[in-house]
This record gives C-alpha cells, sequence and structure tokens, in this order.
C-alpha cells in the first residue's frame, strides 16, 4: 500500500504539481478542471486516467494537444468506466505474472465521466464495473445537462431546468422529470465506498478521494459541477453557485461505505433557501413568473425530504 | 509543429506529455519540466482573455484560495507562496478575484491592454464597508 499524502491544509495542498494542465480549452470558469485538479492533487502516486466522451474529454485532447500529465486514455461515450477496468485488469494480470518493471508504484486507475455519460449512455457499463468491483474509482462530473453536444437534458437534469430539449415558454415550464439518484443506485451495489462531493468543500472533497485510493475495490464518487454556459451564470461565480448547491442543500455532502452505512459529512451552518440557488442561475429564470412559481415550493420540499432522508438513513445506520 | 491528416494517424495513436523519460512527474514542478511540443502546456490561451487579473503582492496573506479554485492551473505557487499569474494559461474567468478573502482584495480585474503598473499603483483603499 502505498502512502496516503499528508494534505494538513490549503498551503501544504498548494506545494502540489499539477498533473493537469492549462490551455486545454474547457469554458473560461469551468468546475471540471477544478475538481480534476483537487482529485489529481490528492495523490503522489502515478496515474492511469481515461475520460468518456464529454466536455472533459473533448476539451482536454483537441489535436495536437494532450492537457493530461499521465496515461489517458479515451475511447467512446458510453466506456471510460470499462476501459479503466480493463487497464486495471491488464495491470493486475501483468503483476501476478512478474512482468511488471516497477511493480511497487501502486498505479491509481481513475475515470471520468460526465453526468450525459454515466447516468444515462454508460449506465451499464459502470454498473459492470462496480458489481465486478474493480479496484477502480469512477468519477462523474455532474453538470446536470449534455453540455458538449449543446445543452439537451439528461437523466440527471433536475426539475424545471430550461434546456435545448426540453425549453421553458408559454406551455411548458422545461424540464419535467426530476434528477435520478444515481448515488443510491451505485451505492445499491453494495461498493466499499461511494461519496457525493463538490469542489468549494476541498478538504471533503480530498479525504473522500484519499479514503477512495485507500480502498480496495471499487469507488464511485459524485461531484456536483457548476457550468457557467448551461447553468447560465458568470464565470466568475462557479465557487459562489458551489456554495449554493451545497449550501442549500440541493447537493448534500454525504458518503455511503458498503452500501450501508450513510455519513452525512457537510451540515452548513445557515442553510440557504433553494429559491436563492434557483434564482442564481438563469436555467431556472422563468421559474419565478406567476404560473411556473409553486415549482419552487415543490423543490424546497423535495430537497428538504431528501435531507430528511438521508438524516435517517445516517441514524438507522442501516 | 507538422500537423497530420486525419487519415494519416495510426490506430490507437498517441500523443507523449513530454519528451524523454520523466520518473516522478508528481515530484516535479512544472517549471522543470521536459513538456513534449504536444502539451497543452506549451500553448497559450490568452487570446480568450477580455479581463486580466493583476496581482498586488503587498496585500496577499498566501492563504492559496486563488491556487485551489483557478481552473486553469494559472495561480503560480512556490513554497506556499502566491508568486503570480502564469498569462499564457490564464482565460480571465477572474474566480480567483472573488475567491481572494483579503481587504482590499490582492486580485483585481482589468481589461488585458490595461498598464498592469499603473492599475498597481491606482489600487483601492481597504474597504470600511465589509
Ligand atoms: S482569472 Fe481565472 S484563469 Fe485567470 S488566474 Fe484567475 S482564476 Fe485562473
Ligand atoms: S486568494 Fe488572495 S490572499 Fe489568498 S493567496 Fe490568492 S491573492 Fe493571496
Amino acid at each position: 500500500m502505498s502512502e496516503i499524502k499528508k494534505i494538513k491544509n490549503l498551503k501544504d495542498f498548494s506545494t502540489s504539481a499539477d498533473r493537469f494542465e492549462g490551455a486545454n480549452v474547457l469554458c473560461p470558469g469551468c468546475a471540471h478542471s477544478i475538481i480534476v485538479r483537487e482529485i489529481l492533487n490528492a495523490t503522489n502516486d502515478d496515474l492511469v486516467l481515461s475520460a468518456s466522451t464529454g466536455c472533459l474529454e473533448v476539451c482536454t485532447a483537441v489535436y495536437p494537444y494532450t492537457s493530461w500529465d499521465a496515461s489517458w486514455i479515451h475511447i467512446g461515450f458510453e466506456n471510460c468506466s470499462t476501459s479503466i477496468a480493463g487497464a486495471e485488469s491488464m495491470y493486475n494480470a501483468l503483476k501476478t505474472k512478474g512482468r511488471l518493471k516497477q511493480p511497487d508504484r501502486n498505479p491509481k486507475f481513475i475515470a471520468f465521466g460526465g453526468d450525459g455519460a454515466s447516468y444515462d449512455i454508460g449506465l451499464q457499463w459502470i454498473s459492470g464495473c462496480m458489481e465486478r468491483n474493480h479496484n477502480m474509482m469512477y468519477v462523474v462530473l455532474d453538470n446536470e445537462v449534455y453540455a458538449n453536444t449543446g445543452g439537451q437534458r439528461s437523466s440527471s437534469t433536475p426539475l424545471g431546468g430550461s434546456n435545448t430539449t426540453t425549453p421553458a415558454g408559454t406551455i411548458s415550464y422545461g424540464e419535467k422529470q426530476n434528477k435520478k439518484d444515481l448515488m443510491g443506485i451505485m451505492a445499491a451495489h453494495n461498493i466499499p465506498y461511494a461519496a457525493q462531493v463538490s469542489p468549494n468543500k476541498w478538504k471533503d472533497l480530498v479525504k473522500k478521494v484519499q479514503k477512495g485510493f485507500a480502498t480496495e475495490g471499487a469507488v464511485f464518487i459524485n461531484a456536483v459541477s457548476a457550468c457557467t454556459t448551461e447553468w447560465k451564470f458568470e464565470p466568475k461565480d462557479t465557487m459562489l453557485l458551489s456554495d449554493l448547491s451545497t449550501d442549500s442543500l440541493v447537493f448534500p455532502l454525504y458518503e455511503v461505505i458498503d452500501g450501508r452505512e450513510l455519513n452525512i459529512t457537510y451540515r452548513p451552518k445557515n442553510v440557504v433557501p433553494v429559491e436563492e440557488y434557483l434564482a442564481a442561475q438563469g436555467r431556472f429564470k422563468h421559474l419565478f413568473r406567476d404560473e411556473y412559481k409553486h415549482l419552487i415550493k415543490e423543490w424546497q420540499t423535495r430537497v428538504d425530504e431528501n435531507w430528511d432522508y438521508l438524516n435517517r438513513r445516517e441514524a438507522a445506520r442501516v | 509543429m507538422e500537423y497530420k491528416g486525419w487519415d494519416e494517424f495510426e490506430i490507437g495513436a498517441m500523443l507523449r506529455s513530454f519528451d524523454g523519460a520523466i520518473d516522478d512527474i508528481a515530484g516535479t514542478a512544472q517549471a522543470d519540466r521536459k513538456y513534449s511540443e504536444n502539451n497543452s502546456y506549451k500553448a497559450s490561451v490568452a487570446d480568450w482573455r477580455v479581463l486580466k487579473p493583476v496581482f498586488n503582492k503587498d496585500y496577499c496573506i498566501d492563504c492559496q484560495f486563488c491556487w485551489i479554485f483557478c481552473p486553469d492551473v494559472s495561480i503560480i505557487a512556490r513554497d506556499k507562496k502566491m508568486i503570480g499569474i502564469d498569462m499564457d494559461h490564464c482565460k480571465g474567468c477572474g474566480i480567483c478575484v472573488e475567491v481572494c478573502p483579503t481587504n482590499p482584495k490582492s486580485l483585481l480585474m482589468f481589461l488585458d491592454h490595461a498598464d498592469s503598473e499603473a492599475e498597481l499603483a491606482a489600487w483601492p483603499e481597504k474597504d470600511e464597508e465589509e
């Protein structure tokens, strides 16, 4: 087992040498790269990475450039999970056969997919990887929309959001379905570790990722990624939106161990009304019109119920 | 650099991030790495910027909030100190300014063609309201 990198505070953390590079073509203010940096910097071990088709993939591998200072593979929209599982299996086979030149380097295998690639297109592939309990980490960069292809709704898109395939107007308030509970689905595979994270709470994120790295077996991480382009806010406000998402409990931060034990890892001192989270984003602007205002109430009720559910799960220890 | 056409690649083509072998990437500062021509570190997005951040070290407390939250790896931190901005990779998003906790701020946005020296000389005073 390799040592866990010691990160006591932000000053410590800032001595990390990034293995993700700038001059990628992600939008200014994109949270994807903040999340990726926090995850990669959480370890000094070698990295084997993959990415599904999506913003992160197309923007960090524009010929003739790569923005990755590590082994990185892209195959298709659906299979960053199985490509990394394949790499991990091959690594284990070579190790067993004694054919690795440096068998003690303990590389970390991480797959990155957007919500389109994870909640929709790659769902069964991830499920397979979790079920076979590969020693890998799957990370969802969850911006609740197919941002790379022009803002189509995904099954992660929340109620009332206006997107190019579910536009709000005079006869529709936008997205009709509510967001899929992927954390619940993945935890139900009884994998050793699943966690929801947000880049504004970097310490919580790093702690969970390091826990994941120290875990033998499959790890699932859902990271909320505020999207300046599709959520429609100013690029400078990415961290503000991240704060609003965690502090309004729209994105509660918690972990599930072995599919059973649930721990809430962040309890905001001042819980922000969901209305503030919605008001900060152009995609929910129409909800403030008189005819759609009831949806704001419904949002708050759903968020409260979910928070209540998580608390009950935590208390019950089941 | 010579660009290949789409039909000139071998199947499973690979881009290398570095020239030659590099053993401990995580232990090598960016400035000391031998990046290959294919690494986006060698590219620039400076022409994306409308606004640019200017750094005033007089007020900086080296909290590193700007370092952790910069999406574009453009805050240069050395030995736990914030020492400047990588203007080839900064896209001018303004996150670093938003998260900077000092009063007055140690980072502010100006038009990309503004004279940084002049802006530094005219840096705002402490804001008593906050
Ligand atoms: S303006 Fe944005 S890209 Fe530039 S240094 Fe600040 S946070 Fe980084
Ligand atoms: S956020 Fe401001 S005070 Fe903190 S290190 Fe950056 S410039 Fe200095």
